[in-house]
């Protein structure tokens, strides 16, 4: 096989007139099969297919839950009770949908880290990145929406939380809540259009994964080393090749996902969530879906309502400005040696973030492993928010501008025969 | 720290965090529930199964001792005869479900009474939440159907609240009508102890002895079961599943390494 | 590639290659099987359901209709010339032959599944159409006072469904007949 040839020759009479009506093999040919990728993408460049098979999955399983289920105050618990009792197979479906959310929000991070790790975000492939965002933020949409919809405590006061959010509003607020609820709090009326959104939401993430995944077919894909391909040795075509290694790595995630599908459905779920819903009582302790809960912390962090709210979007948002804050010439953290340790503090204080998220809102010290430390959870909270920023705002200018990197290799597979010859 | 460190450092951090979630469930307040007393219950593990002895005694302390204040809406008789449950036989069930009055209308349009058939559900013990609050001095008696998924440590915390009523410590203030059980949040509880004397239930020959310990520890399996009656249907076909996908990761490995080999990577 | 200089090798991973791609492909289409059983009717719909029934409020002449499974169920209590007409419909006229005696249980009482067996509607109460038991008002089946097809599109009788009388005015409708029904059936 030669690894320079990659564009789509139609072969016999047929595929040539239809070549040129709707030159539809061509742009799977060419996107799907031929489309070179560079020969040293690891492990982590798996998530992208994978992340698209979790959609799928959950656009699929949901599809049949909602034929089962029934968007109403006093049905919606008892009927995804009947799904897992009654339906055939409907415990599978819906455990496979609701870790399938947790598996989903997984790979994104993933997938997220490895290309703020490699650089994936800056030139030319700003547009692919703020893609990305866009996709995660109708992720984080769809699955509040989608939590609601059991219509347990969690569902009911999570919403009552979320939606609330947008009473910070000056102003208009109230009026907006209301608007969101069509009631005077959350009432059927909001479970029933969360549910119509939450049925729609997957399918406008289809679309903007097809843009995303075209952004990405215009650059193509960057590599752990973050330089450009020279040439035709520096890459391979994307099937075999990848189809390959993408498939072994789903099959292995999907080892993991069966895990919890089969034997621990409900470790990532709340036990509050199993009791229907109740306007009069909140849980006492109410915490989010654990991939929200490092935002959940940025608000809390913060004492006035409308900054806090603005600070948790603010935290996403701040994504968007990073091909531009970024001002170093190098893409790679491989070749960054100061900006490398800080993506790992950066991930430490987002766990820690995450941690706090899932503490109760009060301020005691923080008890990590059975051991006290002797710092407030707020005051850790509001350390790590506002290092969290300082990290995009100026630590990642100012660093680009300071930094020494070490020196790039001249090409992808010079710098393959280098680490073979060592 | 080498690179491929990092990268599994993070992946430990992401799943980590999960872990905070379940981890913090610590409840602020004055009186904590005390953590509850940890059991190995047959059911539990990958191969785990209910021990259908087990479940059928607990059905019966169910209905001899809970059923009269708890009901258990989600619950079908027919759910007593199916594969992963008590498995009463056909005829065992049918005699249960017309041993219960559910009610009907009758032909002149009149609310009335008839026997239960294996389609059925549990009747509830009350007919609306205000009357089961004025018969429970303002406490709601929670339905028990999911009872299991709905508290934390589900099986363990049931036992642990059904055995660990005790005299109030002379220094805590109970409040009349209340009970003392250190495992509940607050430390009182509404519902007096319902396993008070050892033989409250009878059981067919060849069952254990019926301890108060005993009928705790059946009664949880029964209300596990019915909080998760197809669990072990979903452990035997995970078992099936993960086998499958761990022989083809196997294969995909070896066509991915045959396939690299030629390439410089 | 070097076909021809290394044949063993290349079978040798032709054969990793089948395998892993139709371990992969029989693992898919096995599990779409519960997206597919999902249609189907659950445990509940499927539930044993029986509907018992008075019959003592029922005049000679007059048909009810009732709801079993989600289906409505005729329950004619026949005069005595409705039941002679019926025995005396001789075999050879009967699209779908069946005497009217392996169709009741007790002659007064004609209990039938009142679902046309053309393409499901259901037979009217009123129009009795050629033969004195129920026309369809879709596409014109005549059915007699046995509930047999005589005329029109429809292939086969109206069903009879499972039922037992409890007393003389009270009949369990979805319930297996008693055992010795059960075994001449089946014989």
């Amino acid at each position: 096989m030669t690894h320079g040839d990659y564009t789509y020759k139609p072969t016999n009479a047929f595929t040539k007139w239809l070549d040129d009506r709707l030159p539809v093999i061509r742009l799977m040919q060419e996107t799907m099969t031929n489309f070179p990728t560079p020969k040293n993408l690891n492990y982590w460049y798996t998530f992208g297919g994978i992340l698209t098979f979790m959609l799928g999955v959950q656009i699929i399983s949901g599809i049949v839950l909602a034929m089962h289920y029934v968007p109403h105050e006093t049905l919606a618990f008892d009927s995804v009770e009947r799904i897992m009792r009654d339906v055939n197979y409907g415990w599978l479906l819906r455990y496979m949908h609701s870790n399938g959310a947790s598996m989903f929000f997984i790979a994104v991070y993933i997938h997220i880290f490895r290309g703020l790790y490699y650089g994936s975000y800056k030139a030319p492939r700003e547009v692919l990145w703020l893609l990305g965002i866009v996709i995660y933020l109708l992720m984080m949409a769809t699955g509040f929406l989608g939590y609601t919809l059991p219509w347990g405590q969690m569902s009911f006061w999570g919403a009552t939380v979320i939606t609330n959010f947008f009473s910070a509003i000056p102003f208009v607020g109230e009026s907006i809540t209301q608007w969101l609820w069509g009631s005077f709090a959350v009432d059927n009326s909001t479970l029933q259009r969360f549910f119509s959104l939450h049925y729609l939401l997957p399918f406008v993430i289809a679309g903007v994964v097809l843009l995303h995944i075209w952004a990405l077919h215009v650059p193509g894909n960057n590599n752990p080393l973050g330089i450009d391909v020279k040439g035709p040795a520096d890459t391979v075509p994307f099937h075999p090749y990848y189809t390959t290694k993408d498939g072994f790595a789903l099959v292995l995630f999907v080892l993991f996902f069966s895990y919890f599908i089969f034997f621990n459905p409900n470790a990532l779920g709340h036990t509050d969530n199993y009791i229907q819903a109740n306007r009069l009582v909140t849980p006492t302790h109410i915490v989010p879906e654990w991939y929200y809960l490092p935002l959940y912390a940025i608000l809390r962090s913060v004492p006035d309502k409308l900054f806090g709210v603005i600070l948790m979007f603010g935290a996403i948002f701040v994504w968007a400005f990073l091909p531009w804050l970024d001002t170093s010439r190098v893409r790679s953290c491989k070749f960054r040696p100061i900006y490398r340790q800080l993506f790992w503090i950066l991930l430490v204080v987002i766990y820690i973030l995450g941690y706090l998220g899932a503490q109760t809102a009060d301020d005691t010290n923080l008890v990590f492993w059975g051991l006290e430390l002797p710092i407030g959870k707020l005051l850790l909270a509001r350390i790590c928010t506002f290092y969290y920023f300082l990290h995009f705002l100026v630590l990642t200018p100012v660093i680009g501008l300071l930094e020494t990197p070490v020196p790039v290799p001249e090409s992808i597979s010079k710098a393959v025969l280098a680490k073979k010859g060592a | 720290m080498t690179m491929k460190l990092n990268l599994l450092l993070a992946a430990a951090l992401t799943l980590g965090l999960a872990g905070a979630a379940l981890a913090s469930e610590e409840e602020s307040g004055t009186f904590e529930p005390k953590h509850p007393q940890q059991q190995q219950w047959v059911w539990e593990g990958v191969f785990g199964k209910f021990d259908r002895q087990q479940l059928q005694r607990g059905y019966q302390v169910y209905k001899e001792v809970c059923a009269a204040c708890h009901g258990m809406h989600l619950l079908s008789f027919r759910n007593l005869s199916q594969p992963g449950g008590p498995e009463f036989t056909e005829a065992q069930m049918k005699a249960i479900a017309a041993s219960f009055q559910v009610p009907t209308i009758d032909d002149n349009g009149e609310a009335a009474q008839r026997p239960g058939t294996p389609a059925d559900r549990f009747p509830a013990p009350y007919p609306n939440e205000k009357a089961a609050r004025a018969a429970n001095g303002n406490a709601l008696p929670p339905d028990l159907s999911v009872i299991i998924k709905a508290r934390h440590d589900g099986s363990n915390y049931t036992y642990s609240l059904l055995t660990g009523y005790t005299d109030a410590p002379s220094d805590f203030s109970l409040l009349p009508g209340l009970n003392y059980n250190p495992y509940f949040a607050g430390h009182q509880i509404a519902m007096p102890a319902p396993l008070v004397s050892d033989g409250q239930v009878t059981w067919p020959e060849g069952n254990p002895a019926a301890t108060k310990d005993q009928m705790a520890k059946d009664v949880v399996a029964f209300l596990t079961w019915a909080s998760e009656p197809k669990l072990e249907e979903r452990k035997e076909l995970g078992v099936k599943v993960m086998i499958f996908l761990i022989a083809l990761s196997a294969l995909l490995y070896l066509a991915y390494r045959r396939l690299w080999r030629d390439v410089d990577h | 590639m070097a076909h021809t200089t290394d044949n063993a090798n290349v079978t040798r991973r032709d054969f990793i290659y089948v395998a892993s791609a139709s371990a992969a492909a029989v693992g898919g289409i096995v599990a779409l099987w519960p997206f597919i059983d999902q249609m189907n009717p659950a445990a509940d719909t499927l539930a044993l359901k029986e509907v018992e029934f008075d019959l003592s409020p029922i005049v000679p002449g007059q048909i009810v209709t009732i709801e079993w499974q989600k289906k409505p169920v005729f329950i004619r209590r026949r005069t005595p010339e409705e039941i002679k007409e019926a025995e005396d419909a001789p075999l050879a006229d009967l699209k779908d032959p069946q005497t009217d005696d392996a169709r009741v249980q007790k002659p007064e009482w004609l209990i039938l599944v009142a679902t046309c067996t053309h393409l499901g509607c259901v037979p009217s109460n009123q129009l009795k159409g050629d033969f004195g038991g129920w026309l369809c008002p879709c596409h014109g089946s005549h059915y007699d006072t046995s509930g047999r097809i005589r005329k029109g599109p429809a292939p086969k009788n109206l069903a009879v469904p499972p039922y037992q009388f409890l007393s003389d005015t009270k009949v369990l409708i979805g319930a297996a007949p008693k055992p010795a029904a059960a075994t001449a059936e089946h014989g």
